[in-house]
C-alpha cells in the first residue's frame, strides 16, 4: 500500500471533481457576465423588465392577415403579429415545398432523359445559391410589376400589381357556421370510416371505396347544405379607389417573395431526400410486387412509398425545421414576421435588446420542438413494427 | 390469360442514337407528350438567356463603342428591345466586389492571402498531394500569417475591417467560421457523449439550443446583446461580433455531424484502446478521433457549404460582403435598375465555390466506399 494515496487515480473522485469544477466555472461566468450586463444597462440607461410589452408600439405592420393591426397596439401584439407571419409562411412553404420536393425526386427517377437533366440542373442551381439572394432576388422581380393603376387583371376580380395580388374576400354571413360544422363533422367521419374499412379489410378481405365516400362527405354534403341554408357567404371585391385598391383581400409581395424563395429553395433538399429514400427499396420489392400482379400505380402507393417514407421523414423533419427557421430571413425584404416586427422593430423603438431576443429565441425554440415532435410522433406511425 | 405462342414483333433499334432517343426521349406517348413539350420551353428560353447573358450584352462598351460608366449608356437602357444584359456594372466596381474598400496601395496582401489560401487548403483537400506533410505545416500557420497581413501590424499598415469587404469578408466569415467550429465542434460532440452527466448535459442544451434557433437571431446576440456581456474598455469591431455568432452556430452542427463519426465506430476500438493502457483523450485523440472524423469528412464538408451560403446574412447587420456589395452598388443611383446583373453574378460566385465543394465531398464519399484501409493513416 503506497503511503499518499492519490485522489486524482480514484476514478469516481476525478468525475465529481471535474465536474464542480464545470458547474463553478459556468456559474463564476453567469455571475460575471449578469454583473457587467446590468453595470452596462444602467450606464447607457436601458430600462430592464417586460414592462414595454404593454407600451403602444407606434408603427405600422403592412402585413397581417389575421390581426388588424394599429400603430396604437401594443409591442405584445407585434409579436403576436410576427409570431402569426412566421407561421403561415412557414405553414405554406412546407405544403408547398413537400408537393414540389416529391414531385421533383420522382422526376428525377423518371425514364425521360431530358426531364431528369432539366430536374438536376435545377436542384443543383437551387442548392447552391443562398437562399437570401434568392428571396431578394424574387422581390426584386415582383416589385418590377405594374403598378397599381396599369395593374394586371384577370376576370375583372384579381388585380396583379407590385403592392400585391388583390382578390375577392369572402365574406360569411350568419348560417356559415352549419356549413363550418358540417365540414368538420364529415372530416372526422371519414377518419371513423378509414380505420373501420381498414379493420374490415384485414378481418375480411373486402373493400370499401373509402376515397370516393370521404370526397363525398366532405365536398358534396357540405356544398349541398350551403344551397339549402341559402348561400350564407358574399364576397368583397377590391376596387381601385385613388391611388389604391379598397377592399378584398391582398397578398403583399413580401410574403410572394418569401413564399416562392422558401418553396424553391427547400424543394430542391427534399427532392434530394425522397430520391434517395426511394432509391433505398430494394429491387426485389419492386419485381417481387410486380409478379404479384400489382398494377404498376399500386406498387408505387402500397409498396415503394410506404418504405421509401421510413427513410425520408427524419431528414424531411430537418427540412421542415431549416424552412421554418430560414422564414426568418423575411428581414431583408420587410416580411414583418417575428425577427423583423418584434426583433427588429420593436427593439430598436425600446432598446431592449436582451428581453427581445430572448422572447424571440424562446418562441423559435418552441416552434422547432413542436415540429420535432409532430414529426416524430408520425415518423413512430409509420416505421416498421416489429411483431 | 395470353396466348403463350403469340408472335412478337421484332425490337425496334435500340443502338444509336434514334435508339438513344427511342430509349430515352420517347418511350411511350407520355413521354414523347412530356419531351416535345420540355423541348418547346427549352428552346424558347435557353436561346433568350445566352442571348440576355452574352451575345446582347455589354461588357465594357455599349453597342455604340462607348465605354460604360452609368446605367443610361447601358444598351438594355437606351435600347430595351434588344439590349442585354450590363456587365459594365460588375467590371467597374470589380474591385469593390472582390475586395470590398481596402486601400488600393494595400491590396497586395489580399491577393497575396488569397493566393497562400489556395496553398494552406488545397494539399489539405487531397490525400495524394505531393508533399503534402510539409505543406500542411504552413496550413497551420497560415490564419496567423493572414490575419497580420489583412489586419495589419507587425510593420505593416492597420486596415480597419470596416474597411474590409465583398468576397473578402465572405472567404473570412466562412473559412475562419469552419476552422475554429472545427475543434468546438470536436469538444462539444465529445462532450455530449460522455459519461460525466453535467458535461454531456451541456453540452446537449448548448448544441440543441443553437440548432433551435435561426441564425439570423445569434448575429443579432452578437450584434446588440454580445456588447453589453463585455466589461468596459473592450471593444470588438462588427467582424469580430459576427464571427463570434457565426463560430457558435457552426461548432453546434459540426458537433453533431462529427458525434455520427464517432456513433459508427465500433465498441471494439474503445475496449482496445482502453486495454492496452490509453488514458481518455489517449484514445480519443489518437485511436477514435481520426478514425471519426474521416468517416464524417463529407457530412462536414456539407454542414460548411451551408456555413459559406449562410455568410450572406450578415447583410442584415450591416457588414458588406459580396451580396452586401452588390446592393450598395445597385443602391448607386448611376446604376439603378440594374439588379439582374448584380444578382446573377453575386449567384454565380457563390455557385462556383458551393459546386465546387458539393463536388468535393461527393468525391471524398465515393472514396470512403472504396477505401478499404479505412482509419489506416
Amino acid at each position: 500500500m503506497r503511503s499518499n494515496f492519490n485522489f486524482f487515480s480514484d476514478e469516481k473522485f476525478r468525475s465529481i471533481f471535474f465536474q464542480t469544477l464545470v458547474i463553478g466555472l459556468f456559474a463564476l461566468g453567469i455571475f460575471f457576465i449578469v454583473q457587467t450586463t446590468a453595470y452596462n444597462l444602467e450606464k447607457r440607461n436601458i430600462a430592464t423588465g417586460w414592462r414595454f410589452l404593454s407600451d403602444p408600439a407606434g408603427f405600422d405592420i403592412s402585413f397581417s392577415p389575421f390581426i388588424n393591426f394599429k400603430s396604437t397596439d401594443t409591442h405584445l401584439d407585434v409579436y403576436f403579429v410576427g409570431v402569426l407571419n412566421t407561421l403561415l409562411v412557414s405553414f405554406c412553404g412546407c405544403i408547398a415545398a413537400t408537393i414540389l420536393g416529391f414531385l421533383v425526386g420522382i422526376i428525377r427517377l423518371s425514364s425521360n432523359w431530358l426531364l431528369v437533366r432539366v430536374a438536376y440542373i435545377y436542384v443543383e442551381f437551387t442548392r447552391n445559391v443562398p437562399l437570401l439572394l434568392q428571396i431578394i432576388l424574387w422581390y426584386s422581380i415582383l416589385i418590377q410589376l405594374p403598378r397599381v393603376k396599369q395593374s394586371l387583371e384577370f376576370l375583372d376580380v384579381f388585380f396583379i400589381s407590385n403592392r400585391g395580388i388583390y382578390s375577392p374576400r369572402p365574406v360569411f354571413e350568419t348560417g356559415f357556421s352549419y356549413v363550418f360544422i358540417a365540414i368538420i363533422l364529415a372530416f372526422i367521419s371519414s377518419f371513423v370510416i378509414r380505420s373501420w374499412a381498414k379493420k374490415r379489410q384485414d378481418k375480411t378481405g373486402k373493400q370499401f371505396p373509402v376515397l370516393s365516400s370521404a370526397f363525398g362527405l366532405i365536398i358534396i354534403l357540405p356544398l349541398l347544405l350551403f344551397f339549402i341554408i341559402g348561400s350564407p357567404m358574399s364576397f368583397d371585391y377590391p376596387a381601385l379607389k385613388g391611388f389604391n385598391f379598397k377592399g378584398g383581400m391582398v397578398i403583399r409581395p413580401e410574403f410572394i417573395a418569401m413564399f416562392l424563395a422558401l418553396t424553391i429553395y427547400t424543394a430542391a433538399f427534399i427532392s434530394e431526400t425522397v430520391r434517395s429514400g426511394i432509391l433505398s427499396v430494394t429491387k426485389g420489392q419492386r419485381e417481387a410486387s410486380a409478379s404479384l400482379g400489382l398494377k404498376k400505380s399500386w406498387i408505387m402507393r402500397l409498396i415503394i412509398i410506404p418504405q421509401a417514407l421510413r427513410v425520408i421523414v427524419p431528414p424531411l423533419t430537418s427540412q421542415y425545421l431549416n424552412l421554418t427557421k430560414n422564414s426568418s430571413l423575411g428581414i431583408a425584404v420587410g416580411y414583418a414576421d417575428l425577427v423583423h416586427g418584434f426583433g427588429g422593430i420593436s427593439l430598436n423603438q425600446t432598446g431592449q435588446a436582451i428581453e427581445c431576443m430572448v422572447i424571440v429565441m424562446a418562441t423559435y425554440l418552441t416552434i422547432s420542438l413542436t415540429i420535432s415532435v409532430f414529426m416524430n410522433i408520425y415518423n413512430r406511425s409509420i416505421q416498421f413494427k416489429e411483431k | 390469360m395470353n396466348d403463350i405462342t403469340e408472335t412478337r414483333k421484332p425490337p425496334v433499334a435500340t443502338t444509336g442514337i434514334l435508339g438513344w432517343l427511342r430509349m430515352n426521349l420517347f418511350s411511350n406517348w407520355v413521354n414523347s407528350l412530356i419531351s416535345i413539350f420540355v423541348l418547346y420551353i427549352l428552346f424558347q428560353f435557353v436561346p433568350w438567356i445566352l442571348n440576355w447573358t452574352i451575345f446582347a450584352a455589354d461588357f465594357k462598351y455599349n453597342f455604340n463603342g462607348e465605354e460604360i460608366i452609368n446605367r443610361e449608356m447601358c444598351s438594355r437602357v437606351l435600347d430595351p428591345e434588344n439590349g442585354g444584359a450590363c456587365w459594365a456594372i460588375i467590371y467597374v466596381r470589380f474591385y469593390q466586389f472582390m475586395y470590398g474598400f481596402y486601400p488600393r496601395e494595400e491590396v497586395w496582401r489580399v491577393n497575396l492571402s488569397y493566393i497562400m489560401l489556395a496553398v494552406a487548403v488545397v494539399p489539405l483537400l487531397f490525400d495524394n498531394f505531393p508533399f503534402r506533410k510539409h505543406f500542411l505545416k504552413f496550413t497551420y500557420v497560415f490564419p496567423v500569417i493572414a490575419f497580420f497581413l489583412l489586419n495589419g501590424g507587425l510593420g505593416l499598415e492597420s486596415v480597419s475591417t470596416n474597411k474590409w469587404g465583398g468576397l473578402l469578408v465572405t472567404l473570412v466569415l466562412g473559412c475562419t467560421g469552419i476552422a475554429l467550429a472545427f475543434p468546438l465542434g470536436i469538444i462539444l460532440a465529445l462532450g455530449r457523449r460522455s459519461n460525466l452527466p453535467v458535461i454531456s448535459m451541456m453540452c446537449t442544451l448548448f448544441i440543441e439550443f443553437i440548432r433551435g434557433v435561426p441564425l439570423i437571431t445569434l448575429l443579432f446576440f452578437g450584434m446588440v446583446m454580445l456588447p453589453l456581456f463585455l466589461p468596459e474598455g473592450i471593444d470588438m469591431d462588427g467582424l469580430a461580433r459576427v464571427l463570434v455568432a457565426v463560430t457558435l452556430f457552426q461548432s453546434a452542427y459540426m458537433a453533431e455531424v462529427i458525434r455520427g463519426g464517432l456513433q459508427a465506430i465500433p465498441q471494439g476500438q474503445y475496449e482496445a484502446a482502453r486495454s492496452i493502457g490509453l488514458s481518455y483523450w489517449q484514445m480519443n485523440l489518437k485511436v477514435v478521433l481520426p478514425q471519426a472524423i474521416r468517416i464524417s469528412i463529407p457530412s462536414i464538408v456539407n454542414t460548411s457549404i451551408g456555413l459559406f451560403k449562410d455568410t450572406t446574412l450578415v447583410i442584415i447587420v450591416g457588414l458588406l460582403d459580396l451580396l452586401g456589395i452588390g446592393r450598395g452598388a445597385l443602391a448607386d443611383t448611376t446604376w439603378l435598375g440594374l439588379a439582374y446583373e448584380v444578382y446573377f453574378f453575386v449567384s454565380l460566385v457563390f455557385f462556383i465555390f458551393t459546386f465546387a465543394m458539393s463536388r468535393y465531398s461527393l468525391y471524398l464519399e465515393k472514396k470512403l466506399k472504396t477505401g478499404i484501409n479505412m482509419g489506416a493513416d
